[in-house]
């Protein structure tokens, strides 16, 4: 007897406003990903709450892969951030124009 | 309130203001500070939710390898900009994503699913394993695919390429002219290595 389901949903849905907020609002590629990792760890609060609520193991299992993937995410997506500031100079994106013209 | 409802709220909290404070902060190194302790509130939270093994994998994968590699990243580069973006231009997003949550919300309260109080069970890490590789072998097969992917791309994401170097920074020493074949090493060994020595010295 812990607590309500409904108050892990919401808990699990602030704190992906929080990363939505985080991830449109800075100007900065890395704030950006940062903002990606904390609805990841939203999304698997919600499903470690279902998996409790249903007694399967099927939502933590799935927990398991939403954190390989977010691992995968993140070490790619700095790599290409790595990879377009040698490009560009800069890590902003709303400065990059090399496909303007 | 029962002991657990106390923590859970507890955490809640804890988890609550540690990614505030983050995703607020201008510099990236102190969201990763704030984001790390986030990560440890929800490893605590999967702790009391039943998942001690995710709860290890969370403070093994989330805070210990990844907030890592995002400070060394941030170390590596130099100026980030960090000023935010104008309210004008992600305002409306935010305002769509605040009705979305209030919806979300709305739906949580009203359906009497959500009333229901979860019962404290614990996932061994044995069943779990054992669970996983009995019936989701090949998702996992599948994932260790996925970094085997990622890890291509990021070797060939990271490697610097010589010509675009040259186009770019002109370097100051031009690359000197290549050796007669008579003057290099073994046959097959690097003809880069002996290049590199002769420009140096």
């Amino acid at each position: 007897m812990i607590v309500p389901l409904g108050h892990v949903f919401l808990l699990a849905g602030i704190i992906f406003s929080m990363g939505l907020v985080c991830l449109v609002a800075h100007r900065n590629l890395i704030m950006t990903l940062i903002g990606v990792e904390v609805m990841m760890n939203a999304a698997a609060i919600a499903f470690v709450a279902a998996a409790l609520r249903w007694q399967l193991m099927e939502g933590q299992a799935f927990v398991l892969f939403i954190l390989a993937v977010s691992a995968a995410e993140i070490s790619l997506g700095l790599a290409l951030v790595v990879s377009v500031y040698r490009r560009t100079g800069s890590i902003d994106p709303d400065r990059y124009d090399i496909l303007k013209w | 309130m029962t002991l657990y409802g106390a923590i859970f709220y507890l955490l809640g909290i804890i988890i609550l203001t540690a990614t505030g404070l983050a995703v607020t902060r201008r510099q990236p190194v102190h969201a990763v500070l704030y984001l790390v302790v986030a990560f440890l509130g929800t490893a605590a939270l999967f702790f009391l939710l039943g998942a001690p093994l995710l709860a290890a994998f969370v403070v093994i994968i989330y805070a210990g390898a990844i907030m890592v590699l995002v400070l060394f990243v941030i170390m590596l580069l130099q100026r980030s900009p960090q000023e935010l973006r104008l309210l004008s231009k992600w305002g409306p997003a935010t305002l769509l994503g605040v009705i979305f949550l209030a919806v979300a919300v709305a739906m949580v309260l009203k359906d009497s699913g959500s009333g229901i109080v979860l019962q404290g069970a614990v996932a061994q890490p044995r069943d779990f394993g054992r669970f996983l590789f009995d019936r989701y072998w090949l998702a996992v097969e599948i994932v260790s695919i996925l970094f085997l992917v990622a890890l291509v791309a990021i070797i060939h994401l990271g490697k610097r390429r010589d010509t675009e170097e040259i186009e770019k920074h002109p370097s100051p020493h031009p690359s000197p002219p290549r050796l007669p074949a008579g003057r290099q090493g073994g046959e097959g060994k690097g003809e880069g290595v002996n290049y590199h020595e002769e420009g140096h010295s």
